[in-house]
């Protein structure tokens, strides 16, 4: 059944999510589209944007592929099964995790894991430039909006309206 | 004032956890941590600043949405189990209905081209605060000559490859995590 799938699918996505929902766009677009061909590229690279332009935690990028796939149960399925592993396994560990702060092992793996999600966030811009085969225009407000929130304090909201009106011009 | 004294003063009931974590899940836009760094500190002062990175630097380091764990830990701290269901469900219930509402307006006029040129100008500009956001946490990483081969490898595996990402990770984070037990024992 098509929301156990989803369900399954996101629950074991949850507990290697190292950098939050935006770490996991790469894997995400393999299972729902490559994999199950639940929906397309433009499909795909649209729900990132409404998720973009929400309020909300960035992990409702899932809410909305849920529902795409399934509806209401779809969006429900995904979003607990993103959601609730590692809730669950946060609480159970808390105590305990606190009393082993410092220790060799956790410091390692801290080290460790902060390569890798940066490996997995720049994966994630690079695959929704794919998926929306960007031509020169997009990359110009691409190139432009790293600019912008590397130099300046704007908040990127008032960048993701911008694009949203440049886009609504048809340029892009 | 003794912690205890203090803590009894801004000890939150479920109804403050559920809204006030609603409160910064509906106004986060382009990422909600800041938002609950005011609420959590600032505003109803739940936490102490230190207390907040201390938190914030285990959930980042944690799998899974950062401020989610985050509501978990201190609804947990205030109000045992029921606390720890009730401030991650207030900081989903509200953006979960609203992306479902903004659900329904694509299923309606997602075809139109003016709103596919909207989410195109807007997707652009997300892929845009990505690579920024990477760049920053490229400076970030401590080490760079032994740890950056590692975020090239990842991006190598899972953008050009497209290799799974379980695999990728736990392959990674063996490799590069066990360098940097090797590296903290030899200092």
């Amino acid at each position: 059944m098509i929301v156990v799938q989803l369900f399954l699918e996101f629950a074991l996505l949850s507990f290697v999510a190292f950098g939050g929902a935006t770490a996991l766009l790469p894997e995400m677009h393999r299972v729902v589209v490559d994999n199950h061909h639940w929906m397309n590229d433009a499909t795909f690279t649209h729900l990132y944007a409404i998720a973009q332009g929400a309020p909300g935690p960035n992990v409702l990028v899932v809410t909305l592929i849920g529902w795409h796939v399934a509806g209401l149960a779809g969006a429900l399925a995904a979003t607990v099964a993103m959601c609730l592993p590692m809730s669950v396994a946060i609480y159970l560990l808390i105590d305990r995790w606190e009393g082993f702060a410092g220790a060799r092992w956790q410091k390692a793996i801290s080290l460790g894991v902060a390569p890798l999600a940066v490996g997995l966030i720049f994966s994630g811009a690079t695959l929704i430039a794919q998926a929306a085969a960007f031509g020169w225009a997009a990359w110009l407000i691409v190139a432009a909006t790293v600019l912008v929130a590397l130099k300046t304090k704007l908040h990127p909201l008032w960048l993701i309206a911008l694009g949203g009106v440049v886009g609504l011009s048809g340029w892009i | 004032m003794s912690d205890k004294a203090r803590e009894s003063q801004s000890r939150p009931d479920l109804r403050a956890l559920f809204l006030g974590f609603s409160s910064v899940g509906l106004s986060g836009f382009g990422g909600v941590l800041p938002f609950a760094r005011r609420m959590l500190v600032e505003e109803r002062q739940w936490m102490s600043a230190d207390e907040f990175n201390t938190q914030l630097g285990l959930c980042q380091f944690l799998p899974g949405p950062n401020v989610i764990n985050l509501a978990v830990i201190v609804g947990k701290r205030y109000q045992g189990l029921a606390g720890a269901i009730a401030a991650p469900v207030g900081l989903l219930a509200g953006p979960f209905l609203v992306v479902l509402m903004l659900a329904l307006l694509y299923d309606a006029y997602g075809s139109l081209p003016a709103v596919q040129g909207m989410l195109r100008g807007i997707a652009a500009v997300g892929c845009g605060l990505l690579f920024a956001m990477a760049w920053r946490m490229v400076l970030a990483i401590k080490d760079k000559p032994a740890f950056l081969p590692f975020t090239v490898l990842v991006v190598a595996a899972i953008a050009w490859l497209r290799w799974p990402m379980p695999l990728v990770m736990l392959g990674g984070l063996l490799l590069s995590g066990g360098i940097a037990y090797w590296k903290l024992g030899r200092k």
